[in-house]
């Protein structure tokens, strides 16, 4: 009896598996693009959201005034052109007349200035108010025109402007109090349905301003597993996918339909020494370690060599040469004899926090780490956080040292002013500040000339790895993955995913 | 009846308990609700941001208030908001909670189909190689966590066939049976596995117990068909540890499935708790975690009312 069930039960699961197999090859609309990601959006408030994972999503339905292309040069959004005067304290746009809201209604300078005027009202509680705080006042001359006054020069304004965080939305919606409830841009995208992490449906907006969209929607699924998405890519389930697992992606290249997009981006990857504490408040030993570490071999061992290593500076035209900076040449010998100088000849035990599974490459990270000081005889002892646990101690800078993945910038000023300025609201975790430090970002601020600006940002690097604060580690790659009829995308150094809007599904 | 009012009568005060428990422990986990929204950029806050914000996720009040505010709320129905839903606490675990139903009851079916017959048979040919073929077999399922099951499963399938069910957008049951059993058989065949492990050891070993008794001597003395004595006077007897170990893993997968849920996809409450703990959605997390425990005890409820309908000698309530 026992034989005889077996064989039904095992029947049954065939025929089950059957059920779930035969719904694998319809395929969907192929003008609409089927997608899918890990992380989903946490919100839809353009001005309130920091997540990668939101941004990725609110920048295909809202635009600010203007955007970043692919090499981070400033283009138009829904401001068709403007320029600085008045030595750098006055900014003017002049809007697009075409750029609507999906509602069919004009992006107007009354949006513009209301949207502004959100984001600097401190009960927003908009983080990106920060890189805003120049601005004095916004004036609205006519249908066309809007003039930012602003307190002092503010070079890398413009560039902060490019964030979704600058979003423009609807006055009105402002009033209404539902910006973040409903999602109502002037962008490609309009969004039909989210149920949070779980599912997203876009439509193309046909009244887009920035031309024809090439597909008619975007279906988002999230799986939270990447290894689940590459199957489903590999099944034809899903036509684009995002994935952040350099693991998961450098898999990709291996199957014959798919195509891999692989983009150096502008986040670090870099290990925070906290100044505060003994022994790191002392310059030798800082430089000690940043002396013993090998940063080519973290990248090559925790993040299977996907990465460059970088300096301070990682976006394009700024950047200088690594192998140029203080000790990005392993030496550990050197490493010894300024630990000994310091009087750790026998090292010191520290603690090193690391965030699980942010980046994926963490807990490796810390490990290589471990072992490579272990060499000068710092003992460090690996603690693995919850994210937001170890959000928490970052912030208050409560850390021997921080295995950590920052965000970066297409401005070297915007990118550090919060940890390296006098001022810096990010002064606690940093821990650090010197007088050249500081006037070298007030030089960069100020100054309008771009191969001065270079030059400026370029001392700037040179004396802040000399410091050894921090030792940076390196950069790593966006990673997009499509099928090979799934044309057009341009992915940029944000990893922005704006380029879906110009992206077509071939038949 | 009166076992069942003392019983019933109970709830409350555990259901009290564990509320308590679960507010005051995700209150005491370092970050708060703006660093799960906001992440390193918190830092960018000045203190009237900051205090606009905790005032939006009602995180600005002594938690004895915020708790005493959640209370008077449970009283009258209301689980309070999901911050990150924009919904009713109660809509949304009511929207996942049939998915997660679905699976264990299907985990569970696997389990005991599989499982049940395993045992039983191993429990006949003890110490044979059949035996020991089953009881190993059993000890991998067991000692195989089941998202390295799973996902051996998917790759094996798309790698090897070509083949998945569909992923990221869930069908419900009643809305059409046959995509949702597709999308739902591979899961089940996961999490069904090591625990059909459990039910295949713990039905062999009460088997042997039972088949050593006197009554099963007799039985098979008096000359009733070997398959009667198994399947109709032992059986019965060594079901009693295999409801309790089923009532016991059905209870713990009516919590969610968290890494089957991700591994698949599926918007169960699993991954639902996970996700409002990461996001330090309290309201949501305290929801979810009462929900959880009201299943517990309706399941450990049943599972004490089927003894009795297994074992006549068993009395409820009586003092054993």
């Amino acid at each position: 009896m026992g034989r005889h069930f077996s064989t039904r039960l095992i029947s049954g699961l065939a025929f089950a598996a059957t059920l779930g197999v035969s719904f694998v090859t319809s395929p969907a609309s192929a003008a609409t693009l089927r997608m899918a990601w890990s992380q989903d959006a946490t919100g839809l408030d353009p001005h309130k959201q920091t997540a990668f994972s939101s941004i990725r999503l609110l920048e295909l339905i809202y635009e600010p005034l203007v955007r970043l292309d692919k090499d981070l040069k400033i283009v138009p959004a829904i401001a068709s052109s403007w320029e600085f005067s008045d030595g750098g304290k006055q900014l003017t746009f002049k809007l697009n007349p075409n750029a609507k809201f999906q509602d069919g209604k004009p992006v107007t300078p009354a949006d513009v200035k209301a949207s502004f005027e959100r984001v600097l009202d401190e009960k927003t509680a908009a983080a990106a108010r920060a890189n805003f705080r120049s601005i004095a006042s916004i004036e609205t001359p006519d249908q066309t025109t809007v003039v930012f006054k602003l307190s002092q020069p503010d070079v890398p304004l413009l560039t902060a402007m490019a964030s979704i965080n600058a979003a423009i939305v609807p006055a009105s919606e402002i009033a209404a109090g539902s910006v973040g409830t409903k999602a109502l841009g002037s962008g490609p995208f309009k969004l039909e349905k989210w149920d949070p992490n779980s599912k997203e449906v876009l439509t193309a907006n046909k009244d887009w301003a920035g031309g024809k969209v090439g597909v008619d929607g975007i279906d988002i699924s999230v799986l939270p597993d990447e290894t689940a998405i590459l199957a489903s890519l590999r099944t034809k389930q899903i036509d684009f996918a995002l994935l952040n697992d350099p693991l998961v992606a450098t898999l990709v290249p291996k199957e014959t339909n798919l195509t891999l997009n692989r983009t150096p981006v502008l986040a670090y990857h870099v290990l925070q020494l906290n100044a505060s504490r003994k022994p790191m408040n002392e310059l030798v030993v800082r430089q000690a370690i940043s002396c013993a570490i090998d940063r080519q071999d973290v990248l090559d061992t925790a993040s299977v060599g996907e990465g460059k290593v970088t300096g301070p500076l990682t976006a394009p035209g700024y950047t200088t040469d690594a192998s140029q900076l203080f000790c990005y040449k392993r030496d550990v010998e050197k490493a010894k004899k300024l630990m000994a100088d310091a009087g750790y000849a026998d090292g010191f035990s520290a603690t090193v926090i690391a965030a699980n599974g942010e980046p994926a490459t963490a807990a490796s990270e810390a490990q290589v780490i471990q072992s490579q000081l272990a060499e000068i005889g710092v003992k460090l002892d690996i603690k693995m956080m919850e994210l937001n646990v170890y959000v928490d101690a970052w912030l208050k800078g409560d850390f021997d040292m921080a295995v950590a993945l920052n965000g970066g910038r297409a401005d070297p000023y915007s990118m550090y002013n919060r940890y390296w300025t006098k001022a810096g609201n990010l002064q606690k975790v940093a821990n650090y500040i010197d007088d050249t430090l500081d006037s070298q970002m007030q030089k960069g601020r100020e100054e309008t000339d771009p191969a001065k600006r270079k030059a400026i940002f370029a001392n700037f690097e040179k004396h802040l790895v000399e410091m050894s604060p921090w030792v940076w580690l390196y950069t790593s790659y966006s990673y997009t993955a499509q099928q090979k009829n799934v044309q057009g995308f341009v992915p940029t150094p944000e990893g922005s995913l704006f380029g879906l809007s110009k992206v077509t599904v071939q038949q | 009846m009166s076992y069942l009012t003392r019983r019933l009568s109970t709830f409350p005060l555990v259901m009290l308990g564990v509320s308590i428990l679960v507010f005051v422990a995700i209150r005491m986990v370092p970050g708060d609700a703006i660093t799960a929204m906001l992440g390193t950029e918190a830092g960018l806050l000045t203190p009237a941001q900051r205090e606009a914000l905790a005032n939006y996720f009602g995180i600005d009040q002594p938690i004895a208030v915020q708790y005493w505010h959640w209370l008077l709320g449970v009283f009258r129905g209301d689980l309070g908001i999901s911050v990150t839903y924009g919904k009713p606490v109660l809509g949304v675990i009511l929207e996942r909670f049939p998915l997660t139903l679905q699976l264990a009851l299907m985990s569970m079916c696997v389990a005991l189909l599989v499982g049940l017959p395993a045992g039983v048979f191993a429990a006949t040919r003890n110490e044979k190689m059949s035996d020991l073929a089953v009881r190993i077999f059993a000890m991998i399922g067991q000692s195989t966590p089941n998202f390295v099951v799973g996902l051996l499963i998917i790759y094996a399938l798309s790698a090897g066939f070509g083949i998945l069910p569909t992923m990221g957008e869930f069908t419900p049951l009643l809305v059409d049976p046959l995509r949702n059993l597709g999308q739902m058989i591979l899961p089940a065949v996961t999490l069904g596995f090591a625990f059909a492990a459990s039910v295949t050891r713990i039905s062999r070993s009460a088997m042997l117990d039972v088949l050593s008794d006197d009554y099963v001597r007799t039985a098979r003395s008096k000359g009733v068909p070997k398959r009667s004595v198994i399947w109709r006077h032992a059986l019965p007897n060594a079901l009693i540890p295999v409801v309790t170990l089923s009532g016991v893993e059905f209870g713990y997968l009516l919590g969610g499935a968290v890494l089957v849920e991700q591994i698949y996809a599926l918007p169960g409450l699993g991954r639902l708790v996970l996700d409002a703990i990461l996001q330090r959605d309290y309201a949501l997390v305290q929801g979810c975690v009462l929900f959880i425990a009201f299943n517990f005890m309706v399941v450990n409820l049943i599972v004490d009312l089927v003894y009795v309908a297994l074992d006549p000698r068993i009395r409820l309530g009586e003092g054993g």
